[in-house]
């Protein structure tokens, strides 16, 4: 079964370009992506569907990496 | 197919039997008095015939479909309006602008909502608050996969004002409602699918064919007739809005409510869609 964290990196460099493919699990979405709170919700969207799973969004709140993405997700699978 | 001239944060076209009307207000359809405005048009033109238009579909040309009510123009409202009076005094003459607001809100939406012409919503990306609201409005909701619905005004310390719980309490069971409004979580487009909020789901950037396509199955049948089926079929919340505009008005005036709203206006980072750890109390 793939890493959770690959997926999630190629959700997001699907949706963001290249510089998310080499994105470090701690690293912040936001600063190094560039993202704004919509493109963010974009990428919950692609992560709900790609996993089939539900994530509310407060259960977000604060969630800034890759690998606390992860943390929530597997929460839910 | 003919034009009319640009409403400001409104314009319409026709197109064969559609009337197409595109909301653009900047950034994302922020329902405020220019908004309002625009709809309190298009309302009027729907109920003086639309010049024959048997159906009419409204699409956003902004990023999303809406981001919900106008809240700087709401926190400028309260903040500074009458800022030199008395609190009481003042509290009495900004309940009665919130309540004349809400009433050409309620008026405008109940219009579109009842209109004889069916309307179909194409939404894409946010369809936050009043947004959703304006969308509950419609006949028929279309919804790309990058749309997501939600009710986020508790975070404000608020309840939605536009008519959209006891809208969406028509179309779902209350029990949908109550986990949108008491946990403020958004829905993507595939689940409100499910929830029977939306019509149909199609792949991004596809909504406003598909509406398209559904409003002209729509005007194929005969315009009484539709007119006559949405009457039986559409119930008109009338208890439920007035209980929502007291409630409103109720709790809008309280301080928690204006300081939550100083921090939405003094947000300046990139997540004002995101849920964030604070909360007003009360």
């Amino acid at each position: 079964m793939a890493d959770p964290i690959d997926t999630l990196r190629r959700l997001a460099s699907s949706r963001f370009g290249s510089a998310a493919a080499a994105l470090a699990a701690d690293a912040d979405l936001f600063e190094g992506l560039g993202i704004d709170s919509l493109q963010a919700l974009d990428l919950l969207t692609d992560l709900e569907e790609a996993f089939g799973v539900e994530i509310p969004d407060y259960e977000l709140t604060g969630v800034t990496t890759l690998q606390g993405l992860a943390d929530v997700l597997a929460g839910r699978l | 197919m003919s034009s009319q001239p640009p409403v400001e944060a409104l314009a319409w076209r026709h197109d064969g039997h559609r009337l197409e009307v595109e909301l653009r207000q900047a950034p994302l359809n922020e329902i405020g008095t220019v908004l309002l405005a625009g709809l309190e048009r298009l309302a009027a033109y729907l109920y003086a015939g639309a010049s024959g238009a048997r159906v009419v579909v409204i699409h956003s040309g902004q990023p999303g479909f809406c981001a919900g009510a106008d809240l700087r123009e709401l926190h400028a409202g309260l903040s500074t309006r009458h800022a030199w009076m008395p609190q009481r005094a003042r509290n009495v003459l900004l309940r009665r602008a919130a309540g004349q607001f809400i009433d050409r809100v309620h008026a405008v939406f109940h219009a579109l909502d009842q209109s004889p012409i069916p309307i179909v919503a194409a939404v894409h990306g946010v369809c936050f608050g009043g947004g959703f609201e304006l969308a509950l409005v419609c006949d028929r909701i279309v919804a790309d996969k990058t749309a997501r619905f939600c009710f986020p005004e508790l975070r404000l310390g608020i309840l939605p004002c536009f008519g959209g719980v006891p809208r969406l309490e028509r179309e779902v069971g209350n029990a949908v409602v109550r986990d949108l409004l008491l946990t403020g979580r958004s829905l993507r487009a595939t689940r409100a699918h499910a929830l029977g909020v939306v019509a149909e789901v199609v792949p991004p950037g596809k909504a406003l064919d598909a509406a398209r396509s559904a409003a002209d199955q729509i005007a194929r049948f005969r315009p009484g007739t539709v007119a006559a089926a949405k009457r039986f079929i559409k119930p008109h919340p009338a208890a439920r809005l007035a209980r929502e505009r007291a409630l409103f008005l109720d709790l809008v005036l309280r301080p928690e409510v204006l300081a939550a709203l100083d921090r939405f206006v003094a947000d300046t980072s990139v997540r004002p869609y995101l849920p964030t750890s604070e909360a007003p109390g009360g």
